[in-house]
């Protein structure tokens, strides 16, 4: 089956964002497969969380058209669930983890809907998929980096979505909530959801994903990742950021 | 405890707890989104746009005041923007140098024009006219109810009273969106919530407390409750819903405990004249904050990022 016969769970057309003079991102058309995980890789300031919020329509873009299952994006938000980094938020907030948990919620029960006790039950569950079900009623502000990410992730979990989109969900944190985050995103990929992550690891990129998006202002390269993810491809994304000797570390086959 | 303090004391000591309440609810929210000096903006902003509306209009009046109020926000909102941009300043410099000028433009209007047939000149600017808010007719407590008496309730404290009750159902509904877009915006925006739209609401929602509350009992509770009771409730509790409601108590306890104490503490103390009830007041909710500030159980940030604050 090629790519072309099936509706993306994302496509961008043409999407173009700006945050002063500069174009952060110019002019990046993509489509994101379901059944599939998708890495978003560049150097910093490559535009890669620019490109995400702006097909969340959570910065506003220029121009450009995004789709989500093939409806506009104002139709099919209760198919999405977004992980923002765990930096963009204060962690001083005063809430607890099933109560970020059942933000995710918010969709379903609305302004004045009631929690019930299913509600809190899925939140649970979520938090037990996350491997922190012992902390549901841990204030927020105690949590480690690791347990953080866990936290988000439960409540995009709980969105119950069909395309999920992560901005570094392996950014600081520890080996075991590396590997619990990946084993949650490789079993929604079995459960044929879509799985968009901005990632910074170039090492992992070939074991964790199976589609590559390289971005530098301009997309450079998109694909499966063993066509695409090429010593070429980083070199024209990277420059001369990254060493030879990184890229030879990588094991690549040169296209 | 009779007649006299029925007569005396309680519609300001009423009208005192309805002002902070009113405050304190939007001030959580405004605390929590590091925008607590918005209230303190708000406050000064609306001198000059009560003044200006006193002058059309001639009277103190709830609605042209409102209206002057909001109209300037407005030329303050305008005049931040064009600052920030002509000048290439942060945005706080341009609020700070905004609404300073404007609240010094309103104090000057005031004292330049006749206000002296009305309760409105710089003093009761900031410190409102709470003390003299008495309810005439009453003698006693069966003049609660005596629908005559109840008929000469000082006008304030109905307004007062409505716009508390305003507030506080606005808060009640619009609780989850409040609550979400103020932890987390950015995934609050991906669920479709008008995040521009609710925090344009809830600095509305202050700016009303603030111009009902500032005609009745001044600035100085105005920007003391906004602040001081939700930044003392928060040392307090973990919770958010905790939070909102320990800092309505803080506020009216504040409010009653501060009036007491400037009308009678003087006395006790071996002096003469009493002080004025809202800086009493402010005074009060301050020392509160200090004592959470140094006793509260929720003062200390343990997980990760802790080093970094």
């Amino acid at each position: 089956m090629s790519v072309a016969d099936i509706t993306p769970a994302l496509s961008v057309q043409g999407l173009t964002v700006s945050y002063g003079q500069k174009p952060a991102v110019f002019d990046v058309s993509a489509a994101f497969r379901p059944r599939a995980m998708t890495a978003i890789i560049g150097p910093n300031g490559a535009g890669k969380s620019t490109m995400l919020k702006a097909a969340l329509g959570v910065v506003p873009r220029l121009s450009g058209e995004v789709r989500v299952f093939g409806q506009p994006l104002s139709e099919a938000r209760a198919r999405i669930a977004y992980v923002p980094q765990r930096a963009s938020v204060d962690w001083d907030f005063p809430t607890n983890v099933r109560d970020v948990v059942l933000m995710g919620l918010y969709r379903k029960v609305g302004l004045l809907g009631r929690i019930t006790g299913a509600h809190r039950r899925l939140a649970d569950e979520c938090l037990a998929r996350v491997g922190i079900e012992g902390f549901a009623g841990r204030q927020i502000g105690q949590l480690s980096g690791g347990q953080q990410q866990r936290v988000f992730l439960a409540r995009a979990l709980a969105q119950e979505a069909d395309l999920y989109l992560l901005d570094e969900p392996f950014a600081g944190v520890d080996a075991a909530t590396e590997r619990a985050i990946i084993e949650v995103l490789k079993g929604l990929k079995a459960e044929g959801k879509a799985v968009v992550a901005v990632h910074h690891d170039l090492s992992t990129v070939g074991a964790y994903f199976d589609d590559v998006l390289l971005l530098n202002v301009r997309r450079i390269a998109a694909g499966p990742v063993e066509a695409a993810f090429t010593a070429e491809s980083l070199q024209a994304t990277y420059g001369g950021r990254l060493a030879g000797a990184h890229i030879d570390q990588l094991g690549l086959r040169s296209a | 405890m009779g007649a006299e303090f029925v007569q005396l004391s309680l519609t300001p000591i009423l009208i005192g707890v309805l002002a902070a309440i009113a405050c304190a609810l939007p001030g959580n929210f405004l605390v929590l989104r590091r925008q607590a000096l918005i209230g303190d903006a708000i406050s000064h902003v609306v001198l000059p746009g009560i003044v200006v509306a006193f002058l059309m209009t001639g009277a103190i009046a709830a609605v042209p005041m409102l209206l002057g109020a909001a109209g300037a926000a407005l030329v303050a909102v305008g005049l931040i923007e064009a600052i920030r941009r002509l000048g290439k300043i942060e945005p706080g410099a341009a609020m700070g140098v905004v609404f300073t000028a404007l609240f010094a433009a309103g104090v000057l209007m005031l004292e330049r024009t006749d206000t002296s047939a009305v309760h409105l000149d710089v003093e009761h600017a900031l410190m409102g006219n709470l003390e003299s808010l008495i309810w005439f007719s009453a003698d006693g407590w069966a003049s609660l109810v005596d629908p005559a008496a109840l008929a000469e309730l000082p006008p304030e404290l109905g307004r007062m009273a409505i716009t508390c009750a305003i507030v506080a159902v606005l808060t009640l509904i619009f609780w989850r969106p409040l609550k979400l877009s103020t932890f987390d915006e950015g995934f609050a925006r991906t669920l479709g919530l008008p995040v521009a739209l609710i925090g344009l609401g809830l600095v509305a929602t202050a700016a009303l407390a603030a111009v009902a509350a500032f005609d009745a009992v001044g600035s100085i509770i105005v920007i003391a409750m906004f602040i001081c009771p939700p930044a003392a409730a928060r040392m307090l509790t973990n919770r958010l819903g905790r939070q909102v409601g320990l800092s309505a108590l803080i506020a009216a306890g504040s409010a009653i405990v501060g009036y007491v104490a400037a009308g009678y503490g003087p006395i006790w103390l071996g002096g003469g004249d009493s002080v004025s009830a809202a800086g009493m007041i402010a005074a009060i909710s301050g020392l509160v904050l200090a004592a959470a500030a140094r006793f509260g159980p929720c003062r200390h940030r343990l997980g990760a990022g802790a080093e970094a604050v």
